[in-house]
């Protein structure tokens, strides 16, 4: 729970938790990593996490190895070991598809695959003793880092914002531009009531990504706290809060992909559907 | 919770990867598990198939079965009669070359009996003549009653 030698308050111990390792712009237009809160703070919009990056891109990576190892010895034959495994979550997210899309696209499907599968890895990540990453790091040198990229809300933003691209590309693709903009302007209320209209079908619209990504960062980030909470236990008590919480943790870590997976599937389908 | 410019490069990962899924990851296991399908749903209907070419097989050999039975039973009592009818004709010819044989006997019986008795009266008319010969000697000349032996060893 302390940091090599200096003693450490509660709060700080948090704060440092959730300090991701940030390498930005400073202010005097220098690039460099912040070696404080503050001075990541000061960075803005010009710099980048980069455990977010580092750990969802090893995930990310991970999963497509083990996909496409899997998928270049598929056989037709009686599967065995990890094809199995392979192949029921393949069945897995194909019935999903079947089940919420109606369109004729080939593209979600494995969307959804890759959906589920980085972030079951990324929320995973939480189940990592939360001291235990940190540390290691601390001794090569680095000073923050923050194992669990769906904590970062830029990492769930970039992912949503992602899926509001497909959206609005495939309803200007399948709906026409005029037909994606009457949806907007003329859907609950008629004609006369454009203003409203808009206005409803634009939050409605503009609801979806920041939902998305909320959920998943708000789960996510609550699950971390409490780890963290109990981190700041006496050791010795420890485990008997941070196993049943693990444990449950697990059930939020497939939840939560799921849900993201699901609500992904149904907003294209959405975007697919010419009849409102 | 600063946003930055992490959000683009998530961004920028998502689309790469989910694009690697799509081309290289997705297709061919999504394959391999339809040709698994297809492969099972064949398995099933062709072994519906065998079921019932089965089971017509099965009806096609009792039919079989049967046919060769009756046609067994036919020969077999074709047989029999035969074999009774055969039987008869031996007996019947076996019987008619006993009749001729016993015919045959009986006449070289007879002959043999005519044959014995001529040569008995030869015999007995010789035995007569020289018993009467003896006795007569002289009184009575073999010239002179040559005509009476001769009577006598034809009634004889």
């Amino acid at each position: 729970m302390s940091a090599a030698g200096e003693v450490m308050t509660s709060g700080s111990y948090i704060k440092h938790h959730l300090q991701n390792l940030t390498y930005g712009q400073f202010p005097d237009g220098s690039w460099g990593l912040a070696h404080s809160v503050e001075q990541a703070k000061e960075m803005g919009f010009w710099a980048f996490h980069l455990d977010t990056l580092g750990f969802s891109f090893i995930l990310g990576s991970l999963f497509l190895f083990l996909f496409y190892s899997v998928g270049r010895r598929m056989t037709a034959e009686t599967p065995s070991g990890i094809q199995n495994f392979i192949e029921s979550i393949v069945d897995f997210i194909n019935e999903n598809v079947r089940g919420s899309f109606n369109g004729k696209n080939m593209m979600v499907a494995p969307l959804a695959l890759t959906t589920f599968i980085w972030i079951v890895l990324m929320n995973t990540m939480d189940l990592v003793p939360v001291d235990l990453l940190p540390y290691l790091a601390s001794l090569i040198g680095i000073e923050y880092l923050k194992v669990v990229p769906t904590t970062d809300p830029n990492a769930t933003f970039g992912m949503s914002i992602g899926i509001f691209l497909l959206i609005l590309y495939y309803s200007i693709k399948e709906k026409g531009a005029g037909g994606f903009a009457a949806e907007l302007m003329f859907h609950p209320f008629g004609k006369l009531m454009l203003p409203f209209n808009l206005f409803l079908e634009g939050v409605n619209l503009i609801a979806k990504p920041v939902s998305l990504a909320l959920r998943l960062f708000g789960n996510m980030y609550a699950g971390e706290m409490i780890f963290i909470l109990i981190a700041l236990l006496p050791f010795w008590i420890q485990w008997s809060l941070s196993l049943p919480w693990a444990i449950f943790h697990i059930l939020i870590v497939l939840l939560q992909a799921f849900i993201f997976m699901t609500l992904v599937i149904v907003y294209l389908d959405m975007a697919h559907q010419k009849e409102h | 919770m600063n946003i930055n410019l992490t959000m683009l490069g998530q961004l920028i990962m998502f689309a790469m990867f989910t694009w690697f899924c799509m081309k290289f990851i997705w297709p061919p296991i999504v394959a391999a598990m339809e040709e698994r399908k297809k492969r099972i749903e064949d398995g099933l209907i062709a072994a519906e198939r065998g079921l019932a070419e089965q089971e017509e097989a099965q009806v096609k050999a009792k039919e079989l079965l049967d046919q060769s039975k009756n046609q067994a039973a036919e020969i077999i009592a074709n047989a029999g009669k035969q074999a009774s009818s055969m039987v008869d004709e031996a007996k019947n010819t076996a019987t008619e070359e006993a009749d001729k044989v016993k015919v045959q006997a009986q006449a070289q019986l007879d002959q043999e009996v005519v044959r014995a008795r001529n040569e008995l009266k030869g015999q007995v008319s010789t035995l007569v003549m020289q018993g009467v010969n003896s006795v007569l000697d002289k009184e009575v000349n073999a010239k002179d009653h040559q005509d009476m032996l001769n009577k006598l060893s034809q009634t004889l």
